[in-house]
């Protein structure tokens, strides 16, 4: 079973959760996911497209109380 | 109140002097006491690193005194701490002595942290230390053409140093005569060429109209130094051949050791300063984990604050204002043109067409730090 990461990238600004999210990605497998939490509005936007760009999978993004979560699937 | 301050670079020395002033009765009567440690007896300033790296800065000129820029009745020590006692309101040095405080201020910057990406610290030229930027030049010195690459990783100090250092080495080229036989090519690990985007509005048509290319979502991974190859975490290779690197920065080690902050950035409240969870711990600088830029003005206006807001509470018994996130950064857009950016939390940087006055101000501005540094402006 694919475990399930959650990167905690609440109070940081751009381009924290980015990075944090990056750093998550190396320790782990493919197939893993990874859920994002972010209060900034601007890494809602970029994480999307980076994932898109580097090719792993965007699988949702959802508001909830401030926060995003933002879930992406490791895919190589 | 006995105020121990760590670290003695531009926060702390700010801090020192402004309190110092304001406190000047209570020195004198045993009413307040202020102690500085820090790792140096020297005060370099940083942003001289930038001329250095262009050979537009001798060594020397980087440096002074510290305790010559402090003012009279501060204790200065240069034993560097190595343990946070905040539980006992004291701190361990490396000389085994320990210093208690009912206020401490922790101000001990940052560094480039290269060994963070295989390959970054042995085959990339840098200038966030003396050594690396006189290294640099000389690579500079010998350099006869080919592609230079300028990557980025972030976080960083100075925001505006990466954008400085290319708009510089574009007219560093030019003057030797060398400007279309080298081609220079900048990374950014997110979207756009600067975090702020205001800056990234104003920089990229700048490094269209001059030539610059660059490439955005670029995160640093590992630089193969046998084949001269850049790699992102994005899967994109380039080729060099010259790599100047502004590498994603850290705390110091012993904020980590300490268990103060992760990567050494101690989680701090952005109006207050204090650090989260201590009301008698303030933190400024570069080692905060505030999300605005890790730079000298950063700390300058923080330690403007919290100089009010410590001696009104020795005075008061309480503080009096909030730090407003302000910032105040010039940049150098070539070697004589510059702009600037200030901003704040409310409101973000709007830079405006470089001119040689603000370049001159910036000039006049690295004499005047040593000014500035001894809380005089
Ligand atoms: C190349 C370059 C260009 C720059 N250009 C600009 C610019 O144009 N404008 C701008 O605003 N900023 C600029 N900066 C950034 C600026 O220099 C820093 O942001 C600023 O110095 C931060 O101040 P600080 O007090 O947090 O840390 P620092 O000034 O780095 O001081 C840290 C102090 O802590 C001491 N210390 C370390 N460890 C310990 C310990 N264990 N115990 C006690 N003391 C300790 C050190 O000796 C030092 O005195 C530049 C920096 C560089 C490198």
């Amino acid at each position: 079973m694919p475990g399930k990461t959650v990167v905690d990238a609440r109070g940081s600004f751009c381009p924290g959760p980015l990075m944090e999210l990056i750093a998550a990605l190396k320790s782990c497998q493919v197939g893993d996911e990874l859920e994002v939490l972010s209060t900034d509005r601007g890494s809602a936007n970029d994480i999307p497209e980076w994932v898109r760009k580097v090719g792993h999978e965007h699988l949702a993004t959802h508001v909830e109380a401030g926060v995003w979560h933002i879930t992406v699937r490791k895919a190589k | 109140m006995k105020i121990l301050i760590v670290g003695g670079g531009m926060g702390g020395t700010i801090l020192a002097n402004n309190l110092a002033r304001r406190l000047n009765g209570e020195l004198k009567s045993g009413g307040a006491r202020i102690t500085m440690l820090s790792a140096s007896d020297k005060h370099m300033y940083q942003p001289g690193l930038l001329y250095l790296a262009v050979g537009r800065m001798t060594p020397d000129e980087l440096y002074r005194d510290q305790a010559g820029l402090l003012e009279p009745g501060i204790e200065f020590h240069v034993d560097p701490a190595e343990e946070f006692q905040l539980d006992h309101n004291r701190v361990k040095t490396k000389s085994g002595k320990l210093y208690d405080y009912d206020t401490l201020v922790i101000a001990t910057g940052s560094r480039m942290y290269p060994e963070g990406i295989p390959g970054l610290a042995e085959h990339a030229e840098t200038f966030y230390t003396e050594a690396s930027a006189l290294k640099m030049f000389k690579r500079l010195q010998e350099f006869q053409g080919g592609r230079v690459v300028i990557a980025v990783g972030v976080p960083h100090k100075c925001p505006m140093a990466p954008l400085e250092i290319t708009f510089m080495l574009h007219d560093y080229f030019k003057d030797r005569g060398l400007g279309d036989k080298v081609q220079l090519h900048y990374t950014y690990p997110i979207n756009r060429i600067h975090s702020l985007e205001n800056v990234a509005k104003w920089a990229a048509p700048e490094f269209d109209r001059l030539g610059i290319a660059y490439e955005t979502f670029f995160n640093i991974k590992e630089v193969d130094g046998k084949n001269q190859i850049l790699r992102s975490e994005e899967g994109a290779e380039i080729k060099y051949d010259l790599l100047i690197a502004i590498p994603a920065h850290k705390g110091m080690e012993v904020i980590e050791k300490n268990g103060l902050g992760q990567n050494g950035w101690i989680p701090t409240d952005r109006q207050k300063l204090n650090m989260e969870g201590r009301k008698n711990v303030f933190v400024l600088g570069d080692t905060t984990n505030i999300p605005i830029s890790k730079a000298g003005s950063t700390a300058h206006f923080e330690a403007d604050t919290l100089g009010e807001n410590i001696a009104a509470m020795v005075k008061m018994g309480t503080p009096v204002r909030d730090y407003d996130g302000k910032v105040f950064c010039f940049i150098e857009a070539g070697k004589d043109r510059a702009t600037y950016a200030m901003f704040n939390y409310q409101n973000p940087p709007d830079p405006k067409a470089p001119t040689k006055a603000v370049h001159w101000f910036k000039m006049a501005y690295n004499k005047l730090y040593w000014v500035s540094a001894r809380g005089l402006l």
